[in-house]
């Protein structure tokens, strides 16, 4: 059986960010694997573990996203798969561009990130399932193979509901899922000889980003002593009604 | 044609198909097309409620909801009409959906926009990325399929003239067999499409003292929400978590109780027009991120609020 566990680079969410020239520059950031990957990550490895075979990592993106896959590779998976893109590519167009390259490992299941950390998109994992014509079952929270089968429990919109579906199958993370486990030394001196295959991206990407800007919404900051409950209270009704008027 | 997705809930249409509506509307006055609409239903829609909004409606039940029925549905929809855009309130559902059919179009994806605008034949959007902190001015030529941030957009007036419908044949296609719902107790408001939102996080001490959140969420006729230590405490389920892995949300009113302001969480709901936090912790980050707040003991704090709502509002 082959896991694949679909992830990328992105900012850590406490690094402070910066614009360049109406573009994000993440030249001061710390760059993590995408912690929603980082469940896809464990999921795959833990599959592994159970049922046999070979836990693999694609990742996208620019040369730096070595790392992020290093880091997978350090925590059990088996070998790595880079598509390199220095641009920006939206999800269709990287799902164009993973399609290829995941079909031919022909494996058991992928999963990935219910929600990327930099672009915000949901939208990977529906649209690679759509590439290799396989149903997705997106934010999963619960997930066991059964023969030629799993099953899964996965948040809707409301609630939430146990599927089963036939494999192969994309599957999206959701928090939940699992604990990911951290990378141990022996792990990471082990990952640093395993194999990471680098393939040009081919696609062209159908979203173009024209500006990105930080609006940090100025708050008011008006903050009440609450030794007096109920005077305090008494206060904040009276500026939520009289001044900010939404009450 | 512009094709707009018409997200109910069995007996009306949610709010966001409204302002799915606008936008579809605006897109097709500006390409000089038209808006049909999609109306997809596992048993019953409100096809009624929604020819009030379309001259021309396309409908197709299609039993339990899956993302490949509902995908095969847009997507016969948006062939049939030859859609150059396809409009959707967003949602947890419509992305993962939607991710499929703008694949399956080769479509540039527009994710959870605040506006958009049609220049030079493209469409261009604004949206925020990088965990709500920054926002993207993107473009896309065309076709597009682009969802729509709740609480963004002014809601939809009905048309003068009532619509016609037309049945739409929609493929089978592979997909998964749900084998069992499990509904939520449906309490009020949903937490995306809120104007008002309270929100307990760990501060709260136990499950036992969300009824203070519950009872100022009712009175207010807003949502709860849970930060994600208070969801993996198991107090709330996750549906109702705020923040970077669960749901975002931008109500003009965005409570914080017993919430420290983790940048996690921040990243869910940091776009609200007011946010008020009560917290026993003066130092607590979510101050920061505050227009008003109270340092308090939320124990003493919340139920007083709960009374001096009660004197405004009588």
């Amino acid at each position: 059986m082959k896991f694949v566990a679909v992830i990328r680079q992105v900012p850590d969410g406490e690094s402070r960010l910066k614009i360049q020239g109406n573009r994000v520059d993440l030249s001061g950031a710390t760059l993590i694997l995408d912690q929603m990957d980082e469940y896809a990550v464990e999921e795959t490895l833990r599959l592994k573990e159970k049922h046999g075979g070979e836990a693999i990592v694609v990742g996208f993106g620019p040369e730096r996203t070595e790392e992020a896959i290093r880091t997978a590779l350090a925590m059990g998976a088996d070998r790595g798969i880079h598509v390199v893109y220095e641009g920006f590519a939206d999800p269709v167009a990287v799902a164009e561009a993973l399609a290829g390259v995941i079909q031919e490992e022909a494996p058991t299941l992928v999963v990935t990130g219910g929600q990327q950390a930099d672009w915000d998109s949901q939208a990977l994992g529906a649209a690679l399932a759509e590439a290799l014509g396989v149903p997705v079952v997106s934010w999963t929270t619960a997930l066991e193979l059964e023969g030629e089968t799993a099953k899964a429990k996965h948040d809707l919109d409301e609630g939430a509901e146990w599927v089963r579906v036939r494999l192969p199958a994309v599957f999206t993370t959701q928090q939940g899922l699992n604990e990911p486990r951290y990378p141990t030394l022996p792990g990471i001196m082990k990952a640093k000889k395993k194999e990471v295959k680098k393939v040009a991206f081919q696609g062209a990407p159908k979203v173009e980003i024209l500006e990105e800007t930080i609006q940090e919404k100025t708050r008011l900051q008006k903050i009440l002593d609450g030794k007096d409950p109920v005077a305090a209270a008494e206060e904040l009704v009276r500026l939520l009604h009289e001044e900010a008027k939404v009450l | 044609m512009v094709l707009v997705v018409l997200d109910h809930d069995g007996n009306k249409l949610r709010k966001g198909s409204l302002e799915a509506l606008t936008r579809a509307r605006a897109l097709a006055e500006a390409l000089g097309s038209k808006v049909v609409g999609v109306l997809l239903a596992e048993e019953k829609a409100p096809a009624e409620e929604a020819l009030a909004y379309v001259e021309t409606l396309y409908t197709a039940t299609l039993g339990p909801y899956t993302a490949e029925k509902w995908a095969a549905g847009v997507l016969a929809a948006a062939r049939q009409v030859g859609a150059q855009a396809v409009v959707a309130p967003s949602s947890r559902q419509s992305r993962t959906y939607l991710g499929r059919v703008a694949y399956a179009l080769k479509a540039g994806l527009l994710e959870d926009t605040l506006e958009s605008t049609v220049e030079g034949g493209a469409v261009v959007a604004t949206r925020y990325a990088y965990l709500n902190r920054v926002t993207q001015k993107v473009r896309a030529a065309l076709p597009v399929v682009l969802t729509v941030k709740p609480n963004t957009t002014p809601l939809a007036e009905p048309l003068p003239t009532r619509g016609e419908v037309k049945t739409l044949e929609v493929p089978s296609v592979p997909t998964v067999e749900v084998l069992e719902r499990l509904q939520e107790e449906k309490k009020g408001v949903s937490l995306t499409e809120a104007d008002i939102v309270v929100t307990g996080g760990r501060g709260m001490g136990s499950a036992e003292a969300f009824r203070l959140v519950e009872e100022l969420a009712a009175l207010l006729g807003g949502a709860v929400g849970a930060t994600r230590a208070v969801v993996d405490a198991g107090w709330r389920p996750y549906s109702e978590q705020v923040g970077q892995t669960g749901k975002t949300v931008q109500p003009s009113l965005y409570i914080a109780l017993g919430v420290s302001g983790a940048v996690q969480h921040l990243a869910g709901m940091n776009k609200s027009k007011y946010i008020v936090a009560v917290n026993k912790d003066p130092e607590a980050p979510i101050f920061k991120h505050a227009d008003y707040g109270i340092v308090g003991d939320v124990h003493q704090v919340v139920p007083a609020l709960i009374e001096a709502v009660k004197r405004l509002k009588d």
